[in-house]
C-alpha cells in the first residue's frame, strides 16, 4: 500500500478574517496526481500557498518525511525588459541546490526546452514556455512533489498537451507526486488519479469518474458543466 | 581629518558608489525605487535628534534608517499593504518631523550633503559598511533573484524569505547612510536608483546590469567629486547630474531588442 506524500486534516485558511478554506481533509498517495478544481475565488491558489507554508492556516498539513517540493505558481507578472535571462534564473536555483551546469541542461531537456532559452529574457517567454521553464527550475531542486498552479492558463492546446505530457513523464520516470490546479476538466479527467473540488458548500474528493459528474460539477460551479470522462484514463 | 579628495575619502566614495550601484539593481527590479528613495528621508529625524542630544549626526541617521527599514518590514507583513503606500504615509511624516527638529542650515546639509572633512573613524566605518553591503549582494544574489521572480518559489527552495527581505532593507538603509555625508538624504536615494535605471536600459542579463550599474555609479561619483574640487561647487548635485546625464544618454540611442 503506497504511503501518502501529503495528508491534510481539518484545514482552515482565513484571509483578512474571511474563511477561504473550511475544514478540508484529503490525502495524496505518493506517485499519484491530484487535480484541484473549483470556480474562481474558491481558494485553489490559497490552498497551494498554505500547503507550501506561504500562508498561515489552522489544522494539519503533513508532508512525507524527506519531501522536497517544487512549486510552479500561476502566471507571474514579470516586466518584459526585466534583465533576468533563463540562464540567470536556472543558475540561481542550481547554485542553491548545488546542481551543476549539466543538471541545468538536463532539466531543460526534460521540459523540452532548447538551449536558446538560456539567453532569452524571462519576461519575453510565451506562457507555455515560461511554465516549462519554471518546471525546469523546480526540477533542479530534485523534487518529490510538484505543485502546479494553472500551468496551462493562456497556453494553446498543443502547448497544454505537451506540458501535461511532461508532468506525466516525470511521474512515470521518477515517481514524482503531482498536485495540479486546473480549469481544463477534460484534461483533468485524463491525467488525474484523484480530483479535489473546492467549493464553499459542495467540496468533494475522489477519482475523476466519481467526482466529475454533471450533478457534482453543477453544484460546485453553480451552473451546468459538461465534461467527457475518458475510458482510457492514463493515471499514475 | 581627511578632505574629500584625499585617497581615503576617494576610496570611501568609490566603495559607496559600488554598494549603491549593486543594491539599486535589485531595488529597481523589485519595483522599490520610490520606496527606497523615500526611506532615505527617515534619516532626517535621526540627524535632528542626534544634533539635539549632541551625538554625531551620522550615528543618529544610521539608527533612524535601521529603524525605518525594520518598520517597513513589520508594516508590510502586518498590514499586507504595498511598500509604496506605507512609505507614502510613514516616511513623508518622518521628513516633516526631521524638518521640525533641524535648523535651516543643518536641514540643507542633511538633505543635500556636506562632505567637509572626514574623521578617521568615519572613513573606517564607511569602508566596512560598504564592504558589508557588497558582500551581501554578491552572496545573496541567487536568493534575491528567486525572491524577485516569486517569493513562493523562493520559499519552496528553502529560502527564509522574510529574513532575506529584512536583510535587503537593512542593506538599503546602510547604503543610504553611507552616502549621507556626500549626497544627503535626498540625493543618495537617487544614486541608488539612477545608475540601476541606466543599466537596465542597456543590459541583456543580470551580470551586465550589475556591472553597468556599478560603472555608472562609480563614474558619476568620482567624476562629480573631481569636478566639484575643480569648480568649487558641492559634489552631491554634480554626482547626481552626471548620473542623470548617463541615463539620458541611453534614451537617445535605440533601446536593445
Amino acid at each position: 500500500m503506497p504511503t501518502d506524500a501529503l495528508t491534510v486534516e481539518h484545514l482552515v485558511i482565513r484571509l483578512g478574517g474571511t474563511e477561504i478554506v473550511r475544514d478540508l481533509s484529503f490525502a495524496v498517495p505518493q506517485g499519484t496526481s491530484l487535480a484541484v478544481i473549483g470556480p474562481n475565488g474558491s481558494g485553489k491558489t490559497v490552498l497551494f500557498r498554505a500547503l507550501v507554508g506561504a500562508l498561515p492556516y489552522e489544522g494539519s498539513v503533513r508532508w512525507a518525511v524527506g519531501a522536497r517540493i517544487g512549486y510552479v505558481p500561476q502566471k507571474l507578472d514579470l516586466e518584459r525588459d526585466l534583465p533576468i535571462t533563463g540562464r540567470d534564473l536556472l543558475r540561481a536555483r542550481a547554485r542553491l541546490a548545488r546542481a551543476s551546469n549539466a543538471d541545468v541542461d538536463r532539466a531543460l531537456g526534460r521540459v523540452d526546452l532548447g538551449p536558446d532559452v538560456l539567453d532569452q529574457l524571462v519576461g519575453t517567454f510565451s506562457g507555455g514556455q515560461f511554465q516549462r521553464l519554471l518546471i525546469a527550475v523546480a526540477l533542479l531542486g530534485n523534487p518529490t512533489v510538484l505543485l502546479l498552479d494553472e500551468p496551462t492558463a493562456g497556453v494553446d492546446e498543443p502547448g497544454q498537451e505537451r506540458l501535461y505530457d511532461t508532468v506525466r513523464r516525470l511521474q512515470a520516470e521518477e515517481g514524482v507526486t503531482a498536485l495540479v490546479i486546473s480549469h481544463e476538466l477534460s484534461v483533468v479527467s485524463r491525467y488525474a488519479t484523484n480530483v479535489l473540488c473546492l467549493s464553499r458548500d459542495h467540496p468533494c474528493f475522489g477519482i475523476p469518474r466519481k467526482v466529475l459528474t454533471p450533478e457534482n460539477l453543477s453544484q460546485v460551479y453553480g451552473t451546468p458543466v459538461g465534461v467527457f470522462v475518458h475510458d482510457d484514463d492514463i493515471r499514475a | 581629518m581627511t578632505t574629500t579628495f584625499a585617497p581615503s575619502a576617494l576610496a570611501l566614495s568609490a566603495s559607496m558608489a559600488v554598494a549603491a550601484g549593486l543594491l539599486g539593481c535589485f531595488a529597481l527590479m523589485r519595483r522599490m525605487s520610490l520606496a527606497g528613495d523615500a526611506l532615505s528621508h527617515v534619516a532626517l529625524p535621526g540627524i535632528g535628534l542626534a544634533l539635539l542630544l549632541g551625538a554625531p549626526p551620522l550615528a543618529g541617521a544610521v539608527v533612524a534608517l535601521g529603524a525605518g527599514a525594520i518598520l517597513i518590514w513589520v508594516l508590510e507583513r502586518r498590514t499586507r499593504v504595498g511598500v509604496d503606500a506605507i512609505v507614502g504615509v510613514v516616511f513623508s511624516g518622518a521628513l516633516a518631523v526631521g524638518a521640525l527638529l533641524t535648523t535651516g542650515e543643518q536641514l540643507m546639509d542633511a538633505l543635500f550633503g556636506a562632505p567637509g572633512t572626514l574623521a578617521g573613524w568615519e572613513v573606517g566605518a564607511g569602508l566596512l559598511g560598504a564592504a558589508a553591503v557588497v558582500a551581501f549582494i554578491i552572496f545573496a544574489r541567487d536568493r534575491l533573484v528567486l525572491m524577485l521572480i516569486s517569493p513562493d518559489i523562493a520559499l519552496t527552495a528553502g529560502i527564509d524569505v522574510p529574513r532575506l527581505d529584512l536583510m535587503y532593507l537593512l542593506a538599503f538603509a546602510l547604503t543610504v547612510a553611507l552616502g549621507l555625508r556626500y549626497l544627503g538624504a535626498l540625493l543618495m536615494g537617487s544614486l541608488v536608483i539612477i545608475p540601476a535605471a541606466t543599466a537596465r536600459r542597456v543590459a541583456r542579463d543580470l551580470t551586465t546590469m550589475l556591472t553597468t550599474s556599478v560603472a555608472v555609479s562609480l563614474v558619476a561619483t568620482l567624476l562629480g567629486t573631481w569636478l566639484a574640487e575643480r569648480l568649487h561647487r558641492e559634489s552631491g548635485p554634480l554626482i547626481i547630474s552626471i548620473a542623470v546625464a548617463c541615463f539620458l544618454a541611453t534614451t537617445i540611442t535605440p533601446r536593445r531588442r
